[in-house]
């Protein structure tokens, strides 16, 4: 089957997604799936979702040409495209100015999501309090802790914030608890899940909001650089930034796509959040997809030094892109993740999300390799104001 | 063969009472003392247990269950420490049916034919994966028709008729009915609507009907039990073990009152 085409009609990739929940949600998400049908081919909405892109978020992004730090790694040119020029900061406010419109259309009242770096979660509240509508965020408590700017900027948006402390606390547990709430308040609630997982249709749907990231850069290249890139680039927690920039590209086979796990304190140690590289197929979060896990079926704790990416699955349909090959997953560590976000930051201008900062970090690592006339895109999925006290605190500065 | 789960519920019928299915974690706190528990169960009056096989993640379930799930986890508990559990009990017990409830990530750590086969084998007589429509089943089902074992599935109260009957159709031993939108251990059974619901569900399906989620006490039971053929009780049990106090003799107490609210 054609990439195109995907998901199949049971939500699959291969044999990864579909719809692996408790029964009650069942019939919500199918009619999700028929209501997103119907949306997504109603010129209203079309106009609205691009009007929004355009005047509320700010699109398109830039597609920038890092001139100095090309001439510094010395191998491929390297553009930049800049989602954390967006409004809000990063990429995931094109879902959630999408997913909203869809929530209005079917008549929902209250709107639900869950956060880890907490990006989605401004971005949810953002749109939410655009619309006038109620709006809880779920958010682990030791991401409460490190994201403690981005939980302030949730609530002066007008939006609760619910600490979630069972399990490890971190971006999975606040899914689960989110999945709970929608489960308890089916009838009145939109859950706007913010990366390309969970059940279908939810990968789709992130995809498809996510992805004029990519088809802005089909067309910017064609001015900026003249032809098709040679490589993107795009880091992968859940893999929405990667998603969006990638699903364009799919088709085009002369272009290569890598996306960048979170190695952690190194895929030797176990202590990671990287299941495309050292993780099996299971189930979890409505999905079939790649999970760090144990031999007994746990779901295992991840490690990350960046919240965003702490997380033990993976969106199905980039698990589908490894078993074809037509998309390859590396893996960039803590360590190599802060050395790239200052690189970036002294050398450009331009501070990454430490999210972003293990695609870049992989670039750093692969441009030198590659000869002048060839070109990378990397994904600047968010900007990195929101980690700075993180990086502060590794660095053992007070602010 | 017949299962153990149909004459339960048609040796029930001939009683003219309803049937007590109690869920407990498996290994919370610790595998000896389920063992212990599922015993007291049954001679106060339980017929069927439903063992929780610990996870991780448990998406459905309300914080007294998820928290019986992390204790029963932090002991090791596992679904292959579930199985000697089982066989430990089948050595006294061949009789009462036991049903494994859990989440498809532990289940497909054996795999659908290891599991099937490992069932069979120890006495095992019903599984219900919460994370598991139809749709999403093809494996355990095939495998589960080659060893006689029953699939309980879920309908909840957003499920269509045209979707319960579908359901039905692929289920065996008992329909498990879930009393409220929400998770397990939710407060806000309302009797009427369920009443209702199960209502219609009877006209779709031969299957004994149990009703769970929202049934907590004596009060809640009773008032949705002449619709069903079986109530459900866990959250109010995984509780007590929580507690931590006289654990056997609480939850022997709670069988009791139970049964004898279905007598």
């Amino acid at each position: 089957m054609s990439e195109e085409l995907m998901p199949d009609k049971n939500g699959r990739f291969g044999i990864y997604g579909g719809r692996y929940v408790a029964e009650t949600l069942v019939p919500a998400l199918e009619e999700l799936s028929e209501q997103y049908e119907i949306i997504k081919k109603d010129k209203k909405f079309l106009k609205e979702f691009k009007d929004d892109l355009a005047h509320y978020v700010g699109r398109p992004s830039p597609l920038y040409f890092a001139k100095r730090w090309t001439e510094i790694l010395g191998g491929a040119k390297i553009f930049l495209k800049r989602e954390d020029l967006n409004h809000t900061g990063a990429h995931k406010i094109n879902n959630t100015v999408g997913q909203i419109l869809l929530a209005k259309h079917m008549g929902k009242k209250r709107i639900i999501a869950e956060t880890g770096a907490g990006q989605h979660g401004v971005a949810t509240a953002s749109v939410a309090a655009r619309h006038g509508l109620e709006c809880i965020v779920y958010m682990g408590e030791e991401d409460i802790k490190r994201q403690s700017l981005n939980v302030f900027r949730i609530k002066l948006l007008g939006a609760k914030v619910v600490g979630v402390s069972s399990g490890t606390s971190t971006l999975k547990d606040a899914m689960n608890e989110a999945m709970r709430d929608w489960v308890t308040n089916v009838d009145d609630t939109y859950y706007i899940i913010g990366s390309v997982a969970g059940p279908h249709p939810y990968p789709q749907i992130v995809r498809d909001f996510n992805a004029v990231v990519g088809q802005e850069v089909l067309e910017q290249s064609e001015s900026v650089i003249g032809r098709d890139p040679d490589l993107l680039v795009a880091c992968v927690g859940g893999g929405s930034n990667a998603m969006g920039l990638f699903y364009p590209f799919i088709e085009k086979k002369n272009v290569r796509l890598v996306g960048v796990e979170a190695g952690g304190l190194g895929l030797s140690t176990g202590k990671h959040a990287a299941p495309l590289n050292d993780g099996r197929e299971g189930v979890l979060h409505g999905m079939r997809t790649y999970l760090m896990q144990d031999k007994a079926g746990q779901v295992m704790e991840t490690h990350s030094v960046s919240a965003g990416l702490d997380y033990p699955g993976v969106g199905p349909e980039h698990a589908w892109l490894k078993d074809i090959g037509r998309a390859e997953y590396e893996a960039a560590d803590d360590k190599e993740a802060l050395d790239a976000f200052k690189e970036l930051t002294r050398v450009e201008g331009i501070m990454p999300a430490l999210e972003t900062a293990h695609g870049i970090a992989y670039v750093k690592r692969i441009a030198p390799s590659m000869t002048k006339d060839q070109s990378i895109v990397v994904n600047v999925s968010g900007r990195g104001d929101k980690d700075i006290n993180t990086v502060a605190s590794i660095e053992g500065i007070e602010l | 063969m017949t299962s153990k789960i149909k004459e339960t519920f048609s040796e029930i019928k001939k009683e003219k009472r309803k049937a007590l299915i109690t869920y407990i974690v498996s290994g919370d706190p610790n595998p000896n003392t389920t063992l212990e528990i599922m015993n007291s169960m049954v001679q106060e009056g339980a017929d069927i247990i439903e063992l929780g096989i610990p996870f991780s993640d448990p998406m459905a379930e309300g914080v007294s269950i998820q928290k019986g799930h992390e204790r029963a986890l932090e002991n090791g508990a596992s679904l292959e420490s579930s199985f000697k559990l089982l066989e430990n009990f089948r050595k006294d017990n061949k009789i009462t049916p036991i049903v494994f409830m859990g989440y498809m990530n532990t289940f497909e750590s054996l795999g659908a034919e290891l599991f099937m086969k490992k069932a069979a084998s120890t006495g095992l007589d019903g599984i219900l994966i919460v994370d598991m429509p139809p749709e999403e089943s093809t494996d355990f089902s095939r495998e589960a028709n080659k060893f006689d074992i029953d699939i309980i599935r879920l309908i909840a109260p957003t499920t269509s008729a045209k979707r319960a009957k579908e359901i039905c159709s692929q289920c065996s031993g008992y329909v498990y009915y879930i009393s409220v939108k929400g998770i397990t251990g939710a407060g806000n059974l309302n009797a009427k609507e369920v009443i209702g619901k199960v209502g219609v569900l009877r006209t779709l399906t031969d299957l004994p009907i149990a009703i769970g989620f929202g049934i907590k006490d004596a009060e809640s039971a009773s008032s949705v039990m002449n619709v069903a053929d079986g109530i459900v009780a866990g959250s109010v049990f995984v509780d007590l073990i929580g507690r931590n106090e006289n654990v056997i003799k609480n939850v022997a107490l709670k069988t009791r009152e139970l049964s004898e609210v279905l007598n």
